[in-house]
């Protein structure tokens, strides 16, 4: 049922970077254990770009922390290039779900946070900090603090720092989720480029379909908690894509197939 | 352009004045409630014969003051070197805070009053149990404000460190140290006013100097309006050490102050 694909880019696909091998995880807690993610297996080839979609407290933003080694595993290994995960790998940047910005930080001393703790060359960082500052259009308010900001530029401030310090691998949770539609088109629409142009590997966590299919190569289907993989689509649509592309009938197909996945479970989220 | 507002205005607008207002407001109140009422001097000082008396006596307020303001200091500064590491290894270690903690609120529960007479039979009749004093009245709250401050860091900012691979130091540095900051700031300010009290306390108990001492001659002789000017050069102490922090928390976290508008810090 997958749609066949390439990829787009016209080479052969590359071999997988991020490994995930039975990988499972349970929660401790006092009041009981939470099963939050069952046994998956998939890989991450070398630049691709995956989405995962799935109804809320499916497990995503575990993935993505079991993933970046903030969170151990409960079974299972995954390894990235080769090194099995057992801590945060170097050549990462996270976009978290929360934002997390430092209060005590104008913006662009929380983007410069990421040279800064990992002691890069500040020149460099600096002019590559108010570039991205420039691009998800927050010129103006370099010096301002995260609460003079509204939630959708705060999200924005925290995915320049995700990419300041020009990582490899690039784990977003949700980081459009405030934004408003207009704004949103215009940051997927930068986040195509930038991968395109530094051929990143990207893991992208959204509650919009659309959104998915749009920028992704593939796009993983997740199930109710505890989470498992319900279906994972190639995406065939050529790159580099346009807006435009949101009309035509392949997308539309391929919306209503994922859609379908959280209709036949009785919720969709979003 | 805004139109210039007459000065009256101007007045009650501006913050600093508020509270002079309000003692001028309070200084009537209190006369016209002695006149009304035809209290005598011996129960209610007049507003006028105390002022009277900070005039009169203000080298000797100042001399007995300057003494409790050392003791004040050193106990607060006390509090500060011991209370935030004892409050820092408390929040990060779980062994340190099972076995501190309980025995800091216990010793926090005896009155001081009560044991401030063996700090005199220990330490004599110097600066030294005044300090002890102060410092056990003003650590507590340093304690308590701290190790919450440190305790209070999002799991998810624990996590954004950690994926920037912060090291320990950094961790400090960048990210628990400054989280804590307003906290700790909020704690020292309820330390300072409480470190005028124990230094007075201190005195109170077995002390030939100190506002503290005066206040037990005044008392002895009836003589209330001096009783009355020591309690005002007291409170303006604790105003001006509170002030002093406040400057210095202005100073070390803008970012805070402007942020968190009207609530005054004075949680605990
Ligand atoms: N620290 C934790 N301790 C215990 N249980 C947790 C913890 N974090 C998450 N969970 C549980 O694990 C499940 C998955 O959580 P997760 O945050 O990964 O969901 P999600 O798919 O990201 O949801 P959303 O789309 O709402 O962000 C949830 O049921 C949640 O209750
Ligand atoms: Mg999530």
């Amino acid at each position: 049922m997958a749609e066949s694909a390439t990829g787009g880019a016209g080479v052969a696909a590359p071999a997988a970077l991020i490994r995930v091998r039975g990988v499972a995880k349970t929660y401790r807690a006092a009041e009981g254990d939470v099963q939050s993610l069952l046994p998956l297996d998939f890989d991450i080839r070398q630049g691709e770009f995956l989405s995962v979609v799935g109804p809320s407290g499916c497990g995503k933003s575990t993935l993505l922390k079991l993933i970046a080694g903030l969170l151990p595993v409960s079974h299972g290994v995954i390894d990235i290039a080769g090194q099995q995960v057992d801590g945060p790998a170097p050549g990462i940047g996270i976009v978290f779900q929360n934002h997390v910005l430092l209060a005590w930080r104008t913006v662009l001393q929380n983007v410069m946070l990421q040279i800064e703790v990992r002691k890069l060359p500040r020149e460099s960082g600096l002019e590559h900090a108010r570039k991205l500052i420039d691009m998800v259009g927050l010129n103006g308010f370099e010096n301002k603090f995260p609460w003079q900001l509204s939630g959708g530029m705060q999200q924005r401030a925290s995915i320049c720092r995700a990419l300041v310090h020009d990582p490899a691998i690039l784990l977003m949770d949700e980081p459009f989720g405030a934004l408003d539609a207009m704004t949103r088109e215009k940051m997927n629409l930068e986040l195509q480029r930038i991968w395109a142009a530094a051929r990143k590997t990207v893991l992208l966590i959204t509650h919009s379909i659309p959104e998915s299919i749009f920028l992704s190569d593939r796009v993983l289907v997740m199930t109710e908690r505890p989470g498992a993989i319900a279906a994972i689509y190639d995406v065939a649509l050529p790159r580099p894509r346009t807006l435009a592309m949101m009309g035509s009938p392949e997308f539309a197909r391929l919306a209503q197939t994922i859609r379908g996945h959280f209709y036949s479970q009785g919720t969709l989220d979003h | 352009m805004p139109v210039p507002r007459p000065w009256p205005r101007r007045l009650v607008e501006s913050e600093a004045a508020r509270p002079l207002i309000l003692i001028v407001v309070i200084f009537v109140l209190w006369d016209m409630v002695i006149r009304l009422f035809r209290i005598p001097p011996y129960l209610i000082p007049t507003p006028l014969s105390v002022a009277g008396m900070l005039v009169t006596e203000w080298p000797r307020l100042l001399r007995e003051g300057l003494i409790t303001g050392y003791a004040t200091l050193g106990g607060f500064a006390l509090s500060i070197l011991l209370g935030i590491p004892i409050a820092m290894l408390i929040a990060y270690s779980r062994l340190v805070e099972s076995y501190v903690y309980p025995l800091l609120v216990f010793s926090q529960s005896i009155p001081k009053i009560a044991i401030a007479p063996l700090f005199v039979v220990w330490f004599g009749f110097g600066i030294f149990p005044k300090v002890i004093s102060a410092f056990l009245l003003g650590f507590f709250p340093v304690v308590v404000a701290t190790v919450m401050g440190f305790k209070s860091m999002e799991p998810e900012m624990i996590d954004l460190a950690r994926s920037m691979r912060a090291s320990r130091w950094q961790m400090f540095m960048k990210f628990s140290l400054p989280q804590a900051l307003p906290s700790i700031f909020s704690g020292l300010k309820v330390s300072a006013t409480l470190a005028v009290v124990g230094a007075v306390v201190g005195e109170f108990v077995g002390s030939n100097s100190g506002i503290g001492y005066l206040l037990q001659i005044a008392n002895g002789n009836f003589d209330l309006p001096l009783m009355f000017a020591a309690l005002f050069v007291l409170s303006m102490m604790g105003v001006l050490l509170f002030g002093v922090v406040e400057l210095a928390e202005k100073l070390m976290i803008p970012w805070h102050q402007s942020r968190r508008g009207d609530a005054v810090g004075l949680a605990v």
